[in-house]
């Protein structure tokens, strides 16, 4: 498949704020997004030239924002629309391979979901996980420092380097991954290659407390995929930092690169795409 | 016509940031008998049921579904 023939459907319901970043990303890439709002997937849309099937699509995001209102619980409202709606379509989705990513909120609902880390099963019938508020119990608002861990089931970040560490800002109040039955969860992410990445100091040290690890995060984990990799959530923004220009220091240290930090992430994925579909 | 209340809490030594940073506010306001602060979620629900069974368990299912993450969550359900 060419770059330009993939359809990316960003995903939109009320209160997501970053599907115009996460559009921009694929778009200057090359591929083809598509804003598409839940209803449009449920079939409730106004007018039926605007219903959407899941399976038109080769990449889903889920955007980062504040959907609806992160009542309930972040994401919790937004997962069950899309699992009361299309919960099977995106079973199957996942199952032949297509990737589906998300980022701040997007991660969240996934986990709500029961996407990731679903070693049980594609879609668990419950939440396996859940991003609880931050240890500080503060809105963490600022760059992060995020080394790659995964040493290659990830197909959302083939073009970093293991042991990479780059600079990607978070924005949340819930980003705390804890999960169900730790003593024996934990081993099996690590085991299973499904860490992808985790906030380290300027030395690249895990065991960096607050405020290098935002959140309380057990193991620094900031993102994590699923046992076949296609599936992807991080708490990060890499949509905020395609471009150098968005780094706080880009003037300072004069790096000549256009690209920003998170551009990689995105392009790992189209990647991804074109050679297996 | 039954009304349920749903109350969601957090399961024990899972950290609990507004329940402690609130906790300081109050020993720093002069309450320095205050010892523990925990936050609760309620849910009024307002719902058509057979009967006070049926109406329990479905209120049972909500929170299975969508009102509590049972990796965190500890809830109690009344017939209010």
């Amino acid at each position: 498949m060419k770059v330009s023939d993939i359809r990316v459907a960003v995903l939109r319901m009320e209160g997501i704020n970053c599907e115009q970043e996460t559009y921009d990303a694929f778009e200057r890439l090359g591929a083809r997004p598509e804003f598409v709002h839940i209803k449009q997937l449920e079939k409730r849309w106004p007018d039926s030239g605007g219903y959407r099937d899941l399976e038109e699509y080769d990449i889903l995001m889920l955007p980062g924002g504040f959907s609806a209102g992160d009542y309930i619980r972040a994401g919790a409202i937004f997962a069950s629309r899309i699992k009361s709606s299309v919960g099977k379509d995106l079973v199957r989705f996942i199952e032949e391979g297509k990737p589906v990513g998300g980022f701040c909120n997007g991660f969240q609902i996934m986990v709500e979901l029961g996407v990731l880390p679903g070693y049980s099963s594609t879609m668990s019938d419950r939440p396996e996980a859940v991003l609880h508020a931050n240890d500080s119990g503060n809105f963490e608002c600022r760059p992060a420092l995020l080394k790659m861990v995964n040493r290659g089931s990830c197909v959302w970040t083939s073009r970093i380097e293991k042991d990479e560490v780059r600079l990607i800002p978070v924005a949340h109040a819930e980003g705390n991954l804890i999960l169900d039955d730790p003593d024996r969860a934990y081993a099996r992410l690590f085991d299973s290659d499904m860490v992808v990445f985790r906030y380290c100091d300027t030395e690249g040290d895990f065991e960096a407390p607050y405020p290098y690890n935002p959140n309380g995060s057990r193991f620094n984990i900031a993102g994590i995929c699923n046992d076949t990799g296609n599936v992807f959530g991080m708490m990060p923004h890499p949509e905020r930092v395609f471009d150098r220009i968005a780094h706080p220091d880009w003037y300072r240290k004069r790096i000549s690169r256009d690209e920003g930090d998170g551009r990689a992430v995105f392009e790992s994925v189209l990647d991804h795409v074109v050679k297996r579909f | 016509m039954f009304t349920i209340e749903v109350k969601v809490g957090l399961k024990k030594g899972v950290v609990d940031p507004e329940g402690s940073n609130t906790l300081k506010s109050l020993n720093l306001l002069g309450f320095e008998e205050v010892g523990s602060v925990k936050t609760l979620k309620v849910f009024r629900i307002e719902m058509e049921a057979p009967s006070k069974e049926d109406a329990l368990k479905r209120a049972d299912e909500m929170c299975q579904r969508l009102l509590m993450n049972p990796v965190i969550h500890t809830y109690l359900i009344d017939v209010i």
